[in-house]
């Protein structure tokens, strides 16, 4: 009797049992936009003690521009201090950088409900099926985020702010060739 | 006289279009001209038609699912032979409890014309001679949307530029198509699932429909369409991106070889900022829904009841 009760526990905890990352990331997303030279950022924090007082950082981070209601947040509003490696929300939730949307989504409600219905924001996929979500971080640089046609990413498919080439005025090609052509044949 | 003698000499040079065919019957001289191995044979070289199938081909809506069939094998064989590599033509057909409807975010688009290329490279559009673009960008002051005063040529260094909008305008599907109406022999025709489409085969190349589309949706091919075949795209579908001839119009299709296998529009997937949403108007969880229950949303000249099914709004 007491093996049947052992093997329903065991099954009870493989079917209870569901992968955590699953759970939380909502959307799948491509790798967030981290820059290599920083990311992991536990490298050198880990050995750095923390200083919580909000200031301009003059030493390190001084090619960010923070240009994002700076006068009213820093660092650490967003950066998580106790594990470097994530983010927070306002509620001290730590999160991954590959779900930093619920971070955003904290003051810009109305563009996080357009995006999470896949209206604001580029969505591949397929209309009847699976689609595929970027961060709001892969358009926007989260310290300076307002829009800019950005030089750099492949998953927007730009090479730069240059717009190709305009249409050809109609007839410009057809026209000349036929006029030459009539000239020719002597009329 | 020099008009009548040059169609009599395409018959052999594969360039006559079924439009001279008819010119020159009337004027009783091609029956005359045509030689006769070429009509005893049935075969190739025969007023530009690879063969009496094509020439005698139904209009699409009138085949019988063996003539599709038939006719789909034929053409593959004559794209693949024509480009050199392996061209399929499907007909998928539409889905019961789908009408495509597209959305586009004026609030968004950069005018970087990324869409109207990325469309060029889907549909098979010609690249050298004669453009044809089915999307026109359209660029306007602040404040203004009077078309006459709009630019489609801009060419700045960077975009946005500063005091001005884009506005990119394509066949628009409007359910009360005004292009259907004007076709006196039936080569284009609306959809169960909303895309208007045209038989490039049945088109006598009249041109009605473009002057009665009020959108500049169609276009016609002055010429031969030329696309290098390294650059054909060889998944096609036969309303849609199959090569298309001299003589016919055509115009976008949210294109319909993707757009039935559950795939976003070419336009879709290029534009980097995500101006262009689409989906099913039927479906209350698509985007598209969710645009018109949520977003301020209007469509080009609505005063004439065409009722197109591709929306603006400002995101
Ligand atoms: S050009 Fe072709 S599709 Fe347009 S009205 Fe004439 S026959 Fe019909
Ligand atoms: S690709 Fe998008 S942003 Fe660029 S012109 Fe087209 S709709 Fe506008």
């Amino acid at each position: 009797m007491r093996r049947v009760w052992v093997l329903a526990a065991v099954c009870a905890c493989v079917v209870a049992w569901e992968p955590e990352t699953d759970a939380a990331q909502e959307f799948a997303v491509p790798p967030p936009p981290l820059s290599e030279d920083y990311y992991p950022c536990s490298q050198c924090h880990a050995d750095l003690s923390t200083d919580p007082t909000p200031r301009q950082l003059t030493d390190e981070h001084t090619d960010i521009v923070f240009d994002h209601a700076e006068q009213f947040r820093w660092c650490l509003d967003c950066h998580d201090a106790r594990d470097r490696d994530k983010l927070h929300l306002q509620s001290g939730e730590r999160l991954d950088f590959g779900e930093s949307y619920r971070l955003c989504g904290q003051c810009h409600g109305d563009k996080y409900r357009d995006w999470r219905a896949g209206i604001h924001g580029k969505r591949t996929g397929r209309w009847d099926g699976e689609k595929q979500y970027l961060l709001c971080a892969h358009c926007h640089d989260p310290h300076s985020p307002r829009y800019v046609l950005r030089a750099d990413p492949a998953w927007t498919g730009t090479s730069d702010r240059q717009p190709e080439p305009p249409p050809q005025v109609p007839g410009s090609q057809t026209l000349p060739a036929r006029r030459e052509g009539q000239g020719a044949g002597g009329h | 006289m020099s008009e009548s003698k040059r169609q009599v000499t395409t018959v052999d040079a594969r360039q006559a279009s079924r439009r001279k065919f008819l010119k020159g019957l009337a004027a009783g001289a091609v029956a005359a001209s045509v030689p006769a191995p070429a009509l005893a044979q049935g075969g190739r070289g025969f007023l530009g038609y690879s063969s009496w199938a094509e020439y005698f081909q139904k209009n699409y809506l009138l085949m019988s699912p063996e003539e599709k069939a038939a006719a789909l094998r034929r053409l593959e064989e004559k794209y693949s032979a024509k480009y050199g590599r392996k061209v399929t033509v499907k007909d998928t057909g539409p889905r019961e409890d789908v009408l495509f409807a597209y959305a586009l975010d004026l609030n968004k688009c950069v005018g970087c014309r990324r869409c109207v290329y990325g469309c060029v490279r889907e549909n098979n559009l010609p690249r050298e001679g004669e453009q044809i673009h089915y999307i026109k960008v359209l660029r306007f002051e602040d404040g203004v949307m009077d078309f006459e005063r709009s630019d489609r040529y801009y060419d700045p260094k960077e975009v946005p530029e500063d005091g001005y909008y884009y506005m990119p305008v394509q066949c628009l599907h409007c359910r009360n198509a005004p292009c259907v109406k004007a076709c006196p022999v039936k080569a284009t025709w609306t959809e169960p699932d909303g895309l208007v489409v045209v038989d490039y085969n049945w088109c006598i190349g009249c041109r009605y429909c473009m002057a009665a589309c009020p959108y500049e949706g169609r276009n016609f091919n002055w010429q031969d369409p030329v696309i290098p075949s390294s650059e054909l795209n060889p998944e096609t579908h036969y309303l849609g991106n199959r090569p298309r001839m001299r003589g016919t119009v055509e115009k976008c299709t949210f294109c319909i070889q993707r757009s039935r296998e559950g795939r976003y529009p070419a336009c879709v997937e290029a534009c980097p900022v995500g101006a262009r949403k689409f989906g099913n108007l039927l479906d209350p969880k698509s985007e598209i829904r969710y645009i018109l229950e949520n977003k301020r949303v209007f469509r080009i000249k609505e005063e004439l009841l065409t009722e197109p099914k591709f929306f603006y709004f400002f995101g």
